[in-house]
């Protein structure tokens, strides 16, 4: 007998005690918790977005579409980057005068510890838990590459890209999709149950709001 | 890692000696106590907790009741999105399997990503003795790895550490096993962090094989998902070539949406945050034109006493464990005796129904971790998805006294009475028998009251254990019976 057979049958018999419910799953479950927590209007809800990412040692900056450029520009020079990765679909004209890496199948973890910083967009952002959620758009690029350089900028649109819940950003994402959910830097609590910002991942994680006409 | 729980003492003599050390007893005071606070105030953000505490009661309860059902589902849809499925009955079918999917790839080390389940069936060590060296990546499990230490708590192994331990160990341990641990490096946690990073970062850009557990996979889609603070994660799923998932069969939930109850209730449980930093999703593999993360996934289904757990009425609720560890945290038994005398990678009240479930209570630690509790509910009050924890502790505390017919290996067993539990059955029977004739009770009791200035402080013989940590009920003047009989239930007076 497989394996697998051995386990299902193990199963079953462990089961003989209990009838099948056949009613619909979703009829099954008791779903009385809530959608959202709380009525806020849409300003409310990006503030609140701003208000949990900063609280989790993310840097917020507020911008627009026009102004977007020069903000990114700026947030690179201060950090010092010279060369910045890029996933394929990044938005012409967000970034200039920096060298620009951009994600490939074929690079190598090493090249990417060379990289100073990345700047992607993002699928969908969470205010209640100050979430931003990845899903490997084009704009967003491989999993890897907001993962080794140690500076990530990620440009949030609002209100479009924010929802209020963790129910309402899983209705908008696809789960065939390679999925990272990032809430603040990368941190710890293995010392003394105790939170330290800065461990494998970016240490520094800047979140643009960016309102969109 | 070299620490073993093989041939464990029980745990009232573990916890005997651990109660002992005065530093470790510091480190898991503050350690519990600071998250205690945190997690209470992450909980009450949410006005709606009480509804997903039984929502989470109630996914897990149905997935268990058709865990045949899901993990056919699971299967399929994770060989569809181009993952391959493997089956194993217990840790050692487990550990063939994975070191045979290392060895295939040629490689001869790996990275891990924390997992209780690769702990359970004792995998780093398998590895090691087919020549596989496993590099533990999380910040606790590295600790505990290179201090040949042994885990003591589901979400932060070394919490009996405090800072100057792990600067210690990190000093002098970290040049074993790769880069050495910076000159002049201090105690203070985020250097500390930083030396991690450091000494893992060349591992993670080299590694071929990455491996990982899972906190839940999703029938429906065949999704897997890894809640993670720290990147390690990440570096462990997205970087190797090839992936190898370990997970327990009851790690299943049916569709994508019930994540929504549980991504709210584990983070706040556990580490007392509304999110944790990272949690990956990934399902199968991605097409070679997306090429993002490993080419080749593996999932290992692990049953090892699962199923014999899922045979017990009363017990398979522990099944619906998400391992937040909310239960070690507020346990007043833990924060004393530690986690190292529960003898089992599963530590705390849920540790105290899960080894003896898993393992049988065959051997002394396993029948001796169902008394360490003192029953004050604490664990259930604070469990997001509602386990009973003291319900089942009494329910296996009659199957060690009482024996009875168990499941073990898919084998339906009887088991003996436990042996030194003889004088509280011969003390029950002798109660029984007491209680079925009246006239006897009354003349026991009767003599008690008169002879009660003459009464030992401690119980003779066997009972001498019970009562050296208790105090013996005061015998009244008169009893209550007689009292009652004499002033009429009290309407008389005294």
């Amino acid at each position: 007998m497989s394996s697998r057979d051995l386990v299902l049958g193990r199963v079953r018999r462990a089961l003989a005690d209990t009838g099948r419910d056949e009613t619909p799953y979703e009829q099954a479950m008791s779903r009385a918790y809530l959608r959202r927590h709380g009525d806020r209007t849409v300003e409310e809800t990006v503030d609140l977005l701003a208000e949990n990412l900063a609280d989790y040692r993310a840097i917020v900056h507020r911008s627009d579409t026009e102004h977007l450029p020069a903000l990114l520009a700026r947030l690179l020079t201060a950090r010092g980057a010279h060369r910045v990765a890029v996933p394929q679909g990044l938005p012409p004209g967000w970034l200039s005068g920096v060298e620009q890496v951009p994600d490939r199948a074929e690079s190598t973890p090493y090249e990417l510890d060379g990289v100073d910083s990345v700047v992607t967009g993002c699928a969908v952002a969470i205010a209640e838990t100050g979430t931003i959620v990845l899903d490997g758009s084009p704009d967003q690029g491989r999993r890897r590459i907001t993962l080794v350089p140690d500076h990530h900028i990620c440009v949030v649109r609002v209100p479009g890209q924010v929802v209020s819940s963790v129910p309402e950003a899983l209705e908008r994402l696809d789960p065939a999709r390679p999925l990272t959910w990032i809430s603040g830097p990368s941190a710890t609590s293995d010392i003394e149950l105790d939170r330290v910002e800065g461990v494998h991942g970016p240490r520094t994680l800047e979140v643009v709001l960016v309102s969109e006409e | 890692m070299s620490g073993t729980f093989v041939g464990m003492p029980s745990f009232p003599e573990a916890a005997h000696a651990a109660v002992g050390n005065k530093t470790l007893r510091g480190n898991l005071r503050h350690a519990t106590h600071t998250i205690r606070a945190k997690r209470a105030k992450a909980v009450a953000e949410l006005s709606d907790w009480a509804q997903l505490r039984e929502a989470g009661r109630q996914i897990k309860d149905h997935t268990l009741r058709h865990l045949d059902r899901y993990l056919m589902q699971l299967e399929e849809a994770v060989t569809a999105a181009g993952g391959t499925v493997h089956w194993a009955a217990d840790a050692d079918e487990a550990n063939r399997i994975v070191t045979g999917l290392v060895k295939a790839t040629g490689e001869s080390e790996v990275v891990k990503v924390k997992s209780m389940a690769t702990q359970e069936i004792g995998l780093n060590e398998a590895l090691e003795a087919e020549g596989i060296r496993a590099y533990e990546t999380d910040l606790a499990e590295l600790i505990v790895q290179l201090g040949k230490d042994r885990p003591s708590h589901i979400l932060v192994p070394a919490i009996h550490r405090n800072r100057g331990e792990i600067r210690d160990i990190f000093r002098s341990e970290m040049g074993e096993w790769g880069r050495p641990a910076p000159d002049g490096l201090t105690d203070t946690p985020a250097e500390l962090a930083e030396a991690a990073r450091l000494h893992l970062r060349e591992k993670f850009l080299r590694a071929k094989v990455g491996i990982s557990g899972a906190n839940f996979m999703v029938a429906e889609t065949g999704t897997l998902v890894v809640v993670e603070s720290e990147g390690n994660g990440r570096m462990c799923l997205t970087l190797p070539e090839t992936l190898i998932s370990v997970v327990g069969i009851e790690k299943i939930v049916p569709t994508w949406r019930d994540l929504e109850v549980f991504l709210q209730t584990l983070p706040r449980s556990s580490t007392a945050e509304r999110m944790n930093p990272y949690t990956s999703m990934w399902t199968g593999t991605t097409d070679a034109e997306t090429a993002d993360g490993p080419r080749a996934f593996h999932l290992v289904l692990l049953d090892n006493g699962r199923t014999d757990t899922l045979s017990d009425q009363v017990g398979r609720q522990a099944l619906r464990c998400i391992r937040c560890s909310a239960c070690l945290n507020v346990c007043p038994v833990y924060e004393r005796a530690g986690g190292h005398a529960y003898g089992s990678v599963y530590p705390g009240p849920i540790g105290a129904i899960l080894s003896p479930q898993l393992r049988g209570t065959e051997s002394e630690i396993d029948a001796s971790l169902p008394y360490a509790s003192s029953l004050c509910g604490a664990c259930y009050e604070v469990c997001p998805v509602a386990i009973d924890i003291p319900e089942v502790l009494v329910h296996l505390r009659e199957r060690v006294v009482e024996g009875g017919t168990v499941t073990r290996a898919g084998n339906k067993v009887v088991l003996k009475p436990a042996k030194g539990h003889a004088a509280e059955r011969a003390a029950m029977r002798a109660a029984r028998w007491a209680f079925g004739h009246p006239g006897a009770l009354r003349s026991g009791q009767r003599l008690a009251s008169r002879s009660r200035r003459f009464l030992p402080r401690t119980l003779p013989g066997p009972g001498r254990a019970w009562s050296a940590s208790r105090e013996l009920p005061a015998v009244p003047a008169e009893p209550f019976r007689d009292w009652w009989q004499r002033t009429h239930g009290g309407q008389e007076a005294r």
